[in-house]
């Protein structure tokens, strides 16, 4: 068991080239991860969100094709990172209660709230618990918002967040071109660039680039596919 | 360069650090910043020169154990003069770079120090070699390398261009140290840029005052 500790502190590669063994693939000894990129930008009048498409277990593509984007209400979305059946589970828990606040109030949510629950979850079974999760979406009250709840369980509101094993990459490339007062069309361009930036270097991303635009009207889909994602020079 | 990063918070005075170089029309600037930091916690100096200079037109920027690294440019400087002197002429960047590598591989199991060495020479010109954690060597037209690094493979993705003028590169170079030194706790202090071209190596320093802004701050 200590043995094991001490390797989880290097990368991957490391330990599970000890462990390497024929007849027991890596992907049968690990758990099922959204390694992940997963960001979401507001903008005056909704929020963006978009994640990459691949979900592993050790070195196997699990799923190459997963929606990381999870509806919780009508206008309220998260993006999943972390394991996959932790952040699963929180998100129905919490689509349920929300649900039924809503019904209770007699009216749409705030994305404050979803995020709230979200929060409380998180902190309250943060030793169990492996989840980093954005929450974003439209409510009446403050418009598009976006609120972030790391591994740990703080809570904060950004206008711009990134998330995942390949968010480390694109730090700079956000934080250089992100400016206040972007349109849609905008944050739709910097998120597709980005996600794709961070799919090219982190070996946990892939796949294609889902997004959701929310907004008073509603919520609308978008996917760019391998072949369609923006070509940088280097990459 | 994961291992690097992880012990580069566990053993000792460590340039947790971001070091960069790039390739521009007619020379190659080489850039860092400028902190040494034991632990996550405590800077041990704020104005470290990690731009060592191991011959006239060629440079090495250093990253990981600060002890290693030194140990390792000085026995490098050594060999590299000695081998100037038998070949009566100067160096060429891939030779500095070899010995750098033949250091690091041969003695990997102690070793904790990534290096980019870069420089200009009269048979390639400009050219930039990474020699990674374990001994790898790769020519690449640009490199970035240290713990602030992974914060900016992004926008040097997006940014780089081959062939670039000595004003867009340095402005490439200061963004990028920029970035990473805002997001990496252990880069900071100034930029360090040192531009070699063949009429020589110039050294500037960027305080932090001068350094780029970007919107969250």
């Amino acid at each position: 068991m200590a043995a094991t500790a001490a390797a989880l502190q290097f990368s991957a590669q490391v330990s599970s080239l000890n462990n390497y063994n024929d007849l027991h693939p890596d992907w049968t000894q690990r758990e099922v991860s959204t390694g992940t990129t997963i960001m979401a930008v507001e903008f005056d009048g909704g929020v963006v969100m978009g994640a990459d498409s691949r979900t592993t277990t050790g070195s196997y593509i699990a799923n190459r094709v997963t929606d990381k984007l999870t509806p919780i209400h009508d206008r309220i979305f998260c993006c999943r990172s972390g394991s996959a059946a932790d952040t699963q589970a929180i998100a129905d828990a919490v689509t349920y209660q929300l649900g039924f606040h809503s019904i209770e109030l007699d009216e749409a949510p705030l994305v404050q709230t979803a995020a709230s629950l979200f929060r409380d979850m998180c902190y309250r079974y943060r030793e169990e618990l492996m989840a980093g999760i954005i929450v974003a979406g439209w409510d009446q009250r403050r418009g598009g918002q976006v609120y972030t709840v790391p591994v740990g369980g703080m809570l904060t509101r950004q206008p711009v967040s990134v998330g995942g094993s390949g968010s480390s990459y694109i730090y700079g490339y956000v934080d250089s071109n992100y400016r206040t007062g972007m349109n849609k069309e905008e944050c739709l361009k910097f998120t597709a660039g980005a996600l794709t930036l961070a799919m090219e270097r982190d070996g946990s991303s892939g796949g294609v680039v889902r997004m959701a635009i929310i907004t008073e009207k509603g919520v609308e889909r978008q996917v760019i596919l391998g072949n369609q994602l923006p070509q940088f020079s280097t990459v | 360069m994961e291992r690097l990063q992880l012990h580069s918070q566990i053993k000792g005075v460590s340039t947790g650090t971001t070091i960069l170089a790039v390739k521009f029309n007619g020379g190659v600037i080489i850039g860092s910043d400028s902190r040494a930091s034991m632990g996550e916690s405590y800077v041990s100096s704020k104005t470290i020169n990690k731009l060592i200079q191991v011959h006239d037109r060629i440079f090495c920027c250093i990253s990981g154990s600060l002890a290693d690294a030194q140990a390792v440019t000085k026995m490098a400087k050594f060999q590299l003069s000695f081998h100037s002197i038998q070949m009566d002429s100067p160096p060429l960047v891939k030779a500095a770079a070899s010995i750098m590598k033949e250091l690091c591989y041969n003695n990997k199991e102690e070793l904790q120090a990534g290096f980019i060495t870069a420089g200009w020479d009269r048979k390639k010109g400009p050219q930039i070699y990474t020699v990674a954690l374990g001994g790898m060597m790769l020519s690449q037209p640009f490199a970035i390398g240290g713990s602030g690094s992974t914060y900016i493979y992004g926008y040097v993705d997006a940014k780089f261009k081959p062939d670039m003028t000595l004003e867009e590169a340095t402005q490439f170079s200061k963004n990028a140290l920029a970035l990473a030194m805002g997001r990496d706790n252990v880069s900071g202090g100034v930029v360090h840029l040192v531009v070699i071209t063949e009429a020589g190596a110039k050294h500037v320093v960027v305080p932090g005052d001068k350094l780029p802004k970007f919107h969250n701050e």
